[in-house]
């Protein structure tokens, strides 16, 4: 029953691509639609039984079919479904189906429809295979389907010649990414021998390794990490691939795909308990990308690109969360920030189609009473990211902010920082974009309406995960049966029962957990004040701003300028040299002479055949009585 | 035959095979050709039979009535087709005969 179970989770997704995938043109749209929605409907259900089963059985572990087998090397297709994939699984799916049948509204009337639909569903089972995947192998797998289908789908209007190299940069940057996530792997086979993950935790655990070779382990699985999970210095491709479809930029470029950097750290956690010189770069990384992401999200005026870098920098909290050793905490903002970033992204795309397409915010202003829907959840998902007391947001947030105190002071006040600028730049975006006057054209102006349903639905639902997503993992103070339900939930896998809460011990008195969450509160309260002010004296609009700081912020830090310098460029010419020279110096010449020395012979030879057949029968003779002679002597 | 070595029927037959040979090397008339190519089968029927002789066996004599029969279709089909050729081009010379070659 459970094998059952786990086979239509990974494989509906996949049997819906092959359908779209093939028969894609010949399917009326609707149906093609919710062909798509059904197949990953279904892998929500089926999660929701495994669930059941997880929370009473525990975990398990399911093997399709022995994939190969090389002297020590043995892999198995392997499922594992325990607490933490299982809670990967409910995301995926469950957004997922959302996201789904968000698409069927934003996608209608796009020739593509179809191909949009099978790329979807084909990231869904890729993503399956990367969460459930029980060897590194498997996950591996999964890792590149999602890095293709996350190409893919940027490129989708691939008509556009810009969309398609961020489509490429997209994945180039992700390779370099999965270098290291290859090497990581290689490693752990070399040190532990296996690639099975349980039996690596279980053997991490035991202590037998040295801890410097554990931290180029984590080091290099940590590269991966920050390739998918756009951290510096490869987090620049996240905000170009936003030249993908919005449903899109909810699913995998903020809800799921870029999550998987932090599941791969807390998949392999036992690993990261010893790597003490690696969790404090990932601290340190953490917090770079936050802030770095923050700053230029500020200063960006297409709506995609603030929450690009918005996600960007949430990212980077989590995985700030991660060094300092909280990794139920960053499991749970990454579910927080999966309700409301897919929220946001959502309610963005539902914007975007009331404008006719039109991105730029300055162009926008005064849609609170036009859209009303989009604009009530795009509020409620503002005020979680921003975390507004009591809304889902706050709840992790805090969390990370109190775990990361614990760690180290100076850590938090960056911390801090950085959830203030969060702040900042989200209730910008807000502000500028439904408050004030309409400052597009007449057109957009007379066009302006909502949503159909299939696309208002799905925000409503995400707007009531964001505002309530917070009870998942309520702050420890509170009454043991109803606080850090998954935190609890997470250590019942044996090998993770470090994450329970009860085993670790607050060096913090109440007092200051009780301050530092009040500070939060009021951070946030007068952040909002300010904001609002600020752009209420200029009537919502952006003017432009002409400090030299700004300037840099637009220009995104000159991260692109500098990466092209750097790298590209040198690359560039040292291929022109090569070309130049080696190629046309040498290699070519070398080959082209065997061509003209047969070229020559065969000159000579083709008299030979002259098409005269006594000749021919001549030759022929001559041929036997040399042989003849030639046996003879 | 015991008279005669049978070693002497081989030398025979190769005389006959290389006149055969040197015969379609060297002329032009079609049926001088015809003739030299029946000259060149019979030194090898010739050859089956003085091998026969010497083993002692007979599958070289079946091996004979086999191609003697196969000549004599050969022969008839070769030479109505000489015949239609002369009709038609007034000459038996192979070497007028180029027409398909290009």
């Amino acid at each position: 029953m459970n094998h059952l179970l786990v086979v239509l989770v990974v494989f509906s997704p996949l049997v819906g691509f092959l359908i779209n995938g093939i028969l894609g043109k010949k399917l009326p749209e609707k149906l093609s639609g919710a062909l798509g929605t059904l197949a990953v409907l279904i892998s929500f259900v089926s999660s929701i039984l495994l669930w059941n089963h997880v929370s009473i059985h525990g975990g398990f572990e399911t093997v399709l079919f022995n994939w190969l087998a090389i002297d020590t090397l043995v892999l198995d297709f392997g499922f594992r479904v325990d607490a933490l994939s299982i809670w990967m699984m409910l995301i995926i799916s469950g957004i997922g189906t959302l996201i789904h049948l968000y698409s069927i509204g934003y996608m209608h009337g796009d020739k593509g429809f179809s191909r949009f639909f099978a790329y979807l569903n084909l990231f869904v089972f890729s993503m399956f295979l990367l969460v459930m995947g029980n060897n590194l192998v498997v996950l591996f797998f999964g890792w590149e389907g999602v890095g293709l289908c996350s190409y893919l789908l940027i490129g989708f209007w691939y008509h556009n010649v810009a969309y398609g190299h961020a489509a490429r940069k997209a994945f180039i940057m992700n390779r370099i990414g999965d270098l290291g996530l290859l090497l990581g792997i290689f490693l752990i086979f070399k040190v532990f021998g296996t690639l099975h993950l349980a039996t690596i935790a279980e053997l991490a655990s035991a202590n037998l390794v040295q801890p410097q070779i554990i931290n180029w382990i984590t080091f290099l699985l940590f590269i991966g990490a920050m390739g998918k999970s756009a951290q510096i210095p490869l987090f620049t491709w996240l905000p170009d691939a936003m030249a993908g479809p919005t449903p899109v930029s909810a699913l995998i470029h903020a809800a799921t795909m870029v999550t998987a950097g932090i599941y791969l750290v807390v998949r392999n956690a036992n690993l990261y308990q010893i790597a003490t010189l690696t969790t404090q770069i990932i601290l340190i990384i953490g917090l770079a990308t936050s802030i770095l992401a923050a700053l230029i999200g500020l200063y960006q005026n297409d709506i995609k690109k603030v929450l690009a870098y918005s996600t960007v920098s949430q990212l980077g909290l989590m995985f700030v969360a991660l060094g300092v050793g909280a990794y139920s905490t960053a499991m749970f903002h990454l579910t927080t920030h999966a309700f409301f970033k897919a929220l946001l992204f959502l309610g963005a795309g539902s914007v975007i189609h009331a404008m006719g397409g039109e991105q730029n915010i300055s162009f926008m202003g005064g849609l609170k009473n036009k859209i009303k829907t989009t604009h009530i959840t795009f509020l409620i998902g503002t005020l979680a990211i921003i975390g507004f007391p009591l809304f889902s947001g706050f709840f992790s947030k805090d969390e990370i902010l109190e775990k990361v105190f614990e760690y180290s002071p100076i850590a938090w006040g960056f911390t801090l920082f950085s959830a203030a600028l969060t702040a900042i730049y989200m209730l910008r975006l807000y502000f500028v974009v439904f408050l004030g006057n309409f400052r597009g054209s007449e057109t957009q102006k007379a066009n302006l309406h909502e949503s159909p349903i299939s696309m208002t639905l799905p925000l409503m639902i995400l707007a009531l995960l964001s505002l309530f997503g917070g009870v998942l993992n309520l702050p420890h103070f509170l009454p043991e049966n109803m606080s850090q339900f998954l935190s609890h939930w997470i250590a019942s896998i044996p090998s993770m029962q470090f994450m329970a809460p009860s085993s670790h011990e607050h060096h913090l008195s109440q007092t200051i957990i009780f301050g530092l969450m009040g500070l939060a509160i009021v951070l946030v309260l007068v952040l909002l004040f300010l904001v609002y002010r600020f752009y209420a004296s200029r009537q919502f609009n952006i003017l432009p701003n002409q400090s030299r700081f700004s300037k840099l912020g637009e220009n995104k830090f000159f991260v692109d300028e500098i990466y092209n310098h750097l790298f590209v460029k040198q690359i560039e010419s040292r291929s022109e040299f090569l070309y130049k020279v080696f190629e046309k110096k040498a290699v070519k010449p070398f080959i082209m002479l065997f061509p003209r020395i047969f070229g020559q012979l065969g000159k000579v030879f083709q008299r030979v055949q002259d098409g005269n057949v006594e000749n021919y029968l001549l030759y022929f003779v001559l041929g036997i009585i040399s042989f003849i002679l030639l046996i003879l002597l | 035959m015991d008279l005669i070595g049978y070693e002497n029927y081989f030398w025979l037959s190769t005389a006959l095979f290389s006149i055969g040979i040197l015969g379609i090397l060297i002329r032009r008339n079609m049926i001088i050709l015809l003739m030299c190519i029946e000259i060149m089968l019979n030194a090898a029927n010739l050859m089956f039979i003085a091998f026969a002789y010497k083993w002692g066996n007979m599958d070289g004599h079946i091996f004979v009535f086999f191609s003697m029969l196969v000549a004599a279709a050969e022969a008839a089909v070769g030479l109505a087709l000489m015949v239609l050729i002369y009709r038609k081009f007034k000459t038996v010379d192979i070497s007028y005969l180029d027409k398909l070659k290009f």
